[in-house]
């Protein structure tokens, strides 16, 4: 294929496959995490839950329907390389491909003015579907598709700490976030940390957090010790899946940072329900493009996880 | 605690059906389920409020927090394809003045309802129970039909009062029952005491 020959509307198909798959089918690290977890639990009513969530995955990915009816707030994550051929179409794909995905039933419509109280019906808006874009050097689009429940949302906290007690409220605070919410976020949850100069960096980095795989640790050793930590921490909370007690409170914890400024120590929280729906793509200038995640997949007698 | 009791019921519940379940046990239920969510509670309170009559019956039966993916067949039937629960607590300042005007005899819903909905349920012979949160698919499998939907148009498919036929609907965990035992309270303060061992041991300083 020439490099003219990728258009808008080859990239419309590729992010509507993108969101169709992230609607209806876990990623594979997510799966192997509950499966885990299933197969460790011991307290019958956390047991319980953990078995009708692997249900209700299998379900909706051999029927190809939602894993849960909120299907959440859209979000692209664009690493834009600086000489990929389409650029602004690529946020009109973005937008057309969430709106034929609700359409046809694979995203609930959720997008609603706050003014007006009126739902647009197809999951655009104002700033909706959410996209960020980082340029960066290449010929390659890397694209990151998440869609987030509004219950998981609810627990975001920014903390806006002294410098000098930052690693301490930073700790504080994720365990008093998990704990403050309780069952609400649907845990078995993942928790995006993140440290920056400002409060919006802090909490776009933290979501964006939540994007790296289960078990996929922070390459400073540092920050990954801190990682575990947290996530041990979280555990031995016995809060478990929905708040039923047992092990697993938290499916992992994931941080990332910005620098900061001297005066500033900003701390982004944010959690994703067990249901953590996000799908990650290239797309290469000539229209090629590979699924970079993989995920639970039908295969005409189950599902499973494709090699 | 020791393994769930399981209960397989069917509306309308009487108030002995109620009665005899106690938080931690687990419940199937089959016929009919009515979705109400935010905006569904404050138009039935309006409406009942004012002498009049909702669409529905609601003595005996279950009331859904949900606000369900419903797709339109080609006859004009409607298919449900997710259904799983919505955040309870933002119904938690109506919902006992909806038990006590509609007589509906379980909640369901997800996260768990706080104390004056406990009072309601104890003098309403109610009970509150949790769906998975999340489990849309495996909801929407136990939906074998929608036999009605009422303030569509008004209030939007999230919003709308669906009236399901569901099969074996469940698991539901009941949380909060009919004597107002609310198993969420129990379980939030052990995972409070929890908290402050944990935090101990990431080296926090103790609370004052």
């Amino acid at each position: 294929m020439s490099l003219l020959a990728l258009t808008e509307s080859d990239l419309t198909g590729i992010f509507y496959e993108m969101v169709k798959t992230a609607a209806t089918s876990i990623p594979e690290d997510v799966y192997r995490a509950l499966k885990d977890g299933y197969e460790r639990e011991t307290n019958p009513l956390a047991k319980k839950q953990l078995e009708a969530i692997l249900k209700d995955i299998e379900l909706a990915c051999s029927g190809k329907v939602p894993i849960c009816q909120d299907t959440g707030t859209p979000y692209f994550f664009f690493e834009m390389g600086e000489n990929f051929p389409i650029r602004l179409g690529a946020i009109n794909a973005a937008r057309e491909a969430v709106r034929r995905a609700t359409k046809d039933g694979y995203l609930r419509p959720n997008a609603v003015d706050p003014f007006y109280k009126k739902n647009s019906g197809d999951n655009t808006g104002r700033y909706i579907p959410w996209i960020h874009v980082d340029l960066v050097e290449g010929n390659d689009l890397k694209v990151w598709f998440m869609t987030k429940g509004g219950g998981s949302e609810a627990p975001v906290t920014l903390i806006m700490s002294e410098p000098i007690l930052g690693f301490e409220k930073l700790k504080s605070g994720v365990v008093d976030t998990i704990v403050k919410y309780g069952p609400l976020p649907c845990p078995p949850v993942i928790v995006g940390v993140a440290i920056a100069a400002g409060g919006d960096m802090a909490l776009t980095l933290a979501k964006k957090a939540l994007l790296r795989p289960i078990g996929e640790r922070n390459p400073d050793p540092n920050i990954a010790k801190l990682e575990v930590e947290l996530l041990n921490a979280l555990n031995k909370l016995g809060l478990g899946p929905h708040g039923f007690g047992g092990g697993l409170t938290a499916l992992d914890v994931k941080i990332d940072y910005a620098y900061r400024h001297p005066a500033t120590f900003a701390i982004g929280i944010v959690t994703s329900c067990w249901a953590t729906r996000r799908v990650s793509a290239v797309i290469h200038a000539d229209g090629s493009w590979e699924m970079t995640s993989r995920h639970l997949r039908y295969t005409g007698s189950g599902c499973t996880i494709l090699r | 605690m020791s393994s769930a009791r399981e209960f397989h019921l069917r509306t309308p519940l009487r108030d002995e059906d109620v009665e005899a379940l106690r938080i931690g046990d687990v419940v199937y239920l089959s016929g009919t389920v009515v979705t109400a969510r935010d905006e569904a509670h404050e138009l039935a309170l309006e409406v009942l409020r004012s002498g009049g009559t909702l669409p529905v019956d609601l003595r005996g039966l279950a009331v859904y927090h949900c606000g369900p993916v419903a797709v339109k067949q080609a006859d004009g039937s409607w298919r449900i394809i997710a259904a799983g629960p919505t955040t309870s607590m933002r119904m938690d300042t109506v919902e006992p003045e909806f038990i006590e005007r509609t007589g509906a005899k379980l909640i369901i819903g997800k996260g768990g309802m706080g104390k004056a909905t406990a009072e309601a349920m104890k003098k309403r012979k109610a009970a509150y129970a949790v769906f998975t949160g999340g489990a849309g698919a495996l909801a929407a499998q136990a939906i074998k039909r929608v036999k009605d939907v009422y303030w569509l148009d008004k209030l939007g498919m999230a919003e709308a009062m669906w009236v399901f036929e569901v099969e074996e609907f469940g698991p539901l965990t009941i949380t909060i029952d009919s004597t107002g035992a609310n198993l969420y309270e129990q379980y939030m303060s052990e995972v409070a005491r929890r908290a402050k061992e944990v935090k101990r041991e990431l080296g926090l300083p103790a609370e004052e």
